[in-house]
């Protein structure tokens, strides 16, 4: 009875290991690598084909794309969070933006059916890569001493309360920021994955000639509402892992005064 | 009754498995419903400032947004927790 874990009111759910891992296509090359490599392809085929349109005819098809997206991400994204002076990170920010919305989107795309993102390696590498740019572009603007200062010893508090502050600034903002960041990423993306593989199982385990059939529309319903649910998620996890990103980067270089 | 019975006839190791099975739904569950009471009044709030001055409803939605993911980190560690009791 207890050894049989993965057996749920009778039903066969799939183990994680099933859901998660995938054998490898090639050696070292499996299905999530695979996923990362088209996304980056697909993305610089998208803006390589855009810029060798002649910018003088009116924009369509994947100029129109690019544009827009870079509208997004400039409007959206960099002046809300950084400012005019914010928008040399724009093609950073753009192409992070296309690239974790491409691996989200995946879980969603049949044949692929895997987000990459629900995979904790390339969470962990971009939130990493984040951590590195934000301090990195802090103490090229303030310098070490001035970084440190700005972001351990927040101005406006009171001197005896640094004692409380400063240890928490410490943690939040070299330890949890890069944690939260790859975290929420990863786990948005696991746990609709393994809703749409539970809706999936249930619509499939009433697929049969049993009187208990009649209720096969309600988790079919269901699966079809969050497919188009995870459209959203994967283009709202890309957009808040892109703002956070221009907010640290904005609180970096121009801390409050 | 049944299942006290049960659990003392089964092994340390099984005993550790059951507890962990059992704890991996609170953990979850628990762990939502703080940022499930944040995330609602956070929206209900932002979507009161848009109403009231929809001229900066641009400036709202990223903050919303902003406030989302940071309530929304608690509930996603709580179920990275799940994942850690039931499945390593």
């Amino acid at each position: 009875m207890v050894s049989n874990v993965n057996v749920v009111f009778g039903l066969d759910f799939p183990a994680i290991s099933e859901v998660l891992i995938w054998p490898d296509i090639l050696p070292g090359l499996n299905k999530i690598a695979l996923i990362s490599i088209v996304s980056v392809i697909a993305t610089t085929a998208l803006f390589v084909v855009a810029g060798r349109r002649d910018p003088l005819v009116a924009p369509r098809g994947a100029r129109n794309v690019a544009e827009a997206s870079i509208d997004f991400i400039e409007d959206g994204v960099v002046m809300q969070t950084m400012g005019p002076s914010g928008l040399g990170w724009t093609p950073f920010l753009l192409t992070m933006f296309f690239f974790i919305f491409l691996n989200n989107i995946t879980g969603i795309i049949p044949t692929f059916q895997m987000p990459a993102t629900a995979r904790m390696a390339i969470p962990a590498f971009l939130a990493l890569l984040v951590w590195v740019l934000y301090n990195g572009a802090g103490i090229k603007h303030q310098g070490l001493g001035g970084y440190l200062k700005s972001s351990l010893f927040p101005p406006g508090v009171p001197k005896a309360l640094y004692i409380l502050v400063t240890p928490i600034e410490l943690i939040s903002t070299f330890l949890v920021r890069p944690f939260s960041l790859a975290v929420r990423l990863f786990a948005n993306m696991l746990a609709g994955h393994i809703l749409l593989v539970t809706f999936a199982v249930l619509t499939q385990a009433l697929f049969v000639g049993a009187w208990y059939a009649v209720f096969l529309p309600l988790p079919f319903i269901m699966l079809v509402f969050l497919t188009g649910f995870e459209v959203l998620v994967a283009f709202l996890q890309a957009y808040i892992f892109t703002i956070l990103t221009a907010v640290y980067i904005g609180g970096a270089v121009h801390p409050e005064h | 009754m049944e299942a006290i019975s049960t659990l003392a006839e089964i092994s340390g190791a099984d005993q550790i498995k059951f507890g962990a099975n059992i704890s991996a739904g609170f953990a979850y569950g628990l762990a939502a419903i703080g940022p499930g009471i944040g995330i609602g009044y956070l929206v209900g709030q932002a979507v009161q400032a848009m109403a009231r001055q929809p001229e900066s409803a641009g400036m709202v939605r990223t903050t919303m947004f902003l406030g989302i993911a940071f309530t929304e980190a608690l509930a996603l560690i709580g179920f990275v927790v799940f994942i850690l009791l039931k499945f390593a």
